[in-house]
């Protein structure tokens, strides 16, 4: 039994290095499919965790005209703190909110020498509300509008629901797109595949006639290359991980550069093992059934 | 042991090539099958292994019916049946020793098995120095007796020769055909398929003349009379 096993194993792996160019040329387009994988894999956690920051970064922020007098707008925040869904909110005076801008831009000498120009301070109080829930800042939103306040001169809300819905759906775009081509490739993995099995039975026919006169099992026969397809399956998947070792270690800056807290290299060293296997499992599935359908249709036993 | 019942066997172009074959082989015969080319010699063997299906008939092996039984347990049918060719069939790029081996390792058999019964076997074809020789270093008769060897090491119920002398001169064709009234007397069923008159008038054991897929004579010390 385990004779058997080790036989076909032999004969497998022997097919898989006697074809040396042809399998090398199999592993290469395999594992350009799962390159692109690995990319929607890291896309994909780019792109949720993007979400979730500018989702955290959600509120509902109220501004008050420049002739608002603070009590008014402390008795505009008492109402709103009432709000069951309301978890905080957050009064910046206009002072403040000068001071701050001032701050923020004190190395910007023509913002400096614009705001001595005014004089006056151009800029609102504001009040910043947090919710339990990011579902509830729509309703929060809505309520406020309708309360119609006359000393408030705009709420942010929907402005910022805008940008985070048209990220979500950039995102989901990226992904579809990322899958289609995924999908493409992989069907290009298991023609080329599919070819290099079919080459390896018509190479080894006359054995296979032989091999069925002597009385091989049908598995004797069909094994190795059964065994070939996986081979090509763990060395595209191997070839890959460690290809993306350097590589998200090169990007990793970059993208750090977009998206501040995301760091892809440690993303990549912490989910590594799930990704190997994620790898390793579609290109080991991608490489028996290119096997199967082969032998289906050239190996006749 | 070998039972061809009513067998048939029609090509899809409407050829004949056997026609109510009923036959019995008993065990430890030897029985030679003669007839031209065409005759249908080689049908009638590869029946007996399940190459070909007969159109109707039953072709059994030891009670078996062999054109019944499922793809996946041909392998057992095919094991208790050794086969000599005419082209040898030979794996080019394996040695003498290699090609026999082969046979033990396709039904399972442990290395320390092979190693046993390998060298006997390529003694008992008189080979036992040219183990380690390519095909393409042997002789014609050499190799025959390498296919010889391969048929023998599984230990087969009954060996099949089609035509196994006819690319041989003849002295070779002697030496191949004495090999195999050897292995009969040992015990195995030998079925042989020839046109070569001289090998079965020299014989003498029965002979089943085939002509146009039909059983002309068959007797016991036959004779081949054209």
């Amino acid at each position: 039994m385990f004779t058997t096993f080790k036989r076909i194993l032999k004969a497998g792996s022997l097919s898989f290095v006697r074809n040396t160019w042809l399998s090398v040329a199999t592993v290469l387009v395999m594992s350009l499919m799962l390159f692109v994988m690995g990319n929607l894999i890291f896309v994909s956690a780019f792109a949720a965790t993007a979400l979730k920051m500018f989702q955290s970064k959600i509120d509902v922020t109220v501004y008050f005209t420049t002739d608002a007098q603070e009590d008014q707008i402390l008795a505009v925040k008492k109402e709103i703190e009432a709000m069951p869904q309301v978890s905080g909110v957050n009064y910046m005076s206009k002072e403040q909110a000068f001071t701050d801008f001032r701050d923020r831009h004190k190395d910007n000498t023509f913002i400096a020498s614009a705001l001595d120009e005014i004089g006056t301070n151009p800029l609102e109080a504001s009040l910043n509300v947090s919710a339990q829930d990011p579902a509830s800042y729509g309703a929060i939103s809505d309520f406020l509008v309708k309360k119609n306040y006359p000393i408030v001169d705009k709420i942010n809300y929907f402005e910022n629901k805008d940008v985070i819905e048209r990220l979500s759906s950039i995102i989901a775009s990226v992904r579809g797109a990322g899958a289609i081509i995924a999908l493409v490739l992989a069907f290009v993995a298991i023609l080329v595949t599919f070819n290099t099995i079919r080459l390896a039975i018509y190479t080894v026919r006359e054995e296979i006639g032989i091999m069925r006169l002597v009385g091989a099992t049908q598995w004797f026969i069909r094994g190795p290359f059964l065994v070939s397809g996986v081979l090509y399956g763990l060395s595209a998947a191997t070839v890959v991980t460690l290809f993306f070792f350097p590589m998200t270690w090169m990007a990793s800056p970059k993208v750090a550069l977009l998206l501040p807290g995301f760091d892809l290299f440690h993303y990549f060293l912490n989910n590594f093992m799930q990704f190997f296997i994620v790898m390793l499992g579609s290109s080991i599935v991608l490489g028996v059934v290119s096997s199967s359908i082969a032998m289906r249709k050239y190996l006749k036993i | 042991m070998i039972f061809f019942d009513n067998v048939s066997k029609v090509y899809s172009n409407n050829s004949v090539a056997l026609q109510n074959i009923t036959l019995r082989i008993q065990p430890k015969e030897f029985v030679s099958i003669v007839g031209a080319s065409g005759a249908g010699k080689t049908t009638l063997l590869r029946l007996l292994l399940r190459e070909e299906e007969p159109t109707s008939g039953k072709v059994m092996l030891d009670g078996i019916d062999v054109s019944d039984v499922k793809r996946r347990y041909l392998h057992h049918v095919r094991r208790r049946i050794g086969t000599v060719f005419q082209d040898y069939k030979l794996l080019p790029m394996k040695t003498a020793y290699e090609n026999v081996a082969f046979a033990m390792e396709v039904a399972g058999k442990s290395d320390e098995e092979i190693h046993e019964d390998v060298p006997q076997s390529l003694d008992i074809v008189g080979l036992g120095d040219k183990a380690d020789h390519f095909p393409s270093q042997l002789s014609g008769g050499e190799k025959q007796r390498v296919a010889i060897a391969r048929a023998l090491i599984n230990r087969p119920d009954v060996i099949l020769a089609d035509e196994p002398a006819a690319n041989l001169d003849p002295i070779n064709t002697w030496e191949i055909i004495k090999l195999l009234q050897k292995i009969n007397s040992l015990g195995t069923t030998v079925v042989l398929s020839t046109h070569d008159k001289e090998i079965i008038n020299n014989l003498d054991k029965r002979v089943i003349v085939l002509d146009k897929g039909i059983i002309q004579s068959d007797k016991e010390n036959g004779k081949y009379l054209l």
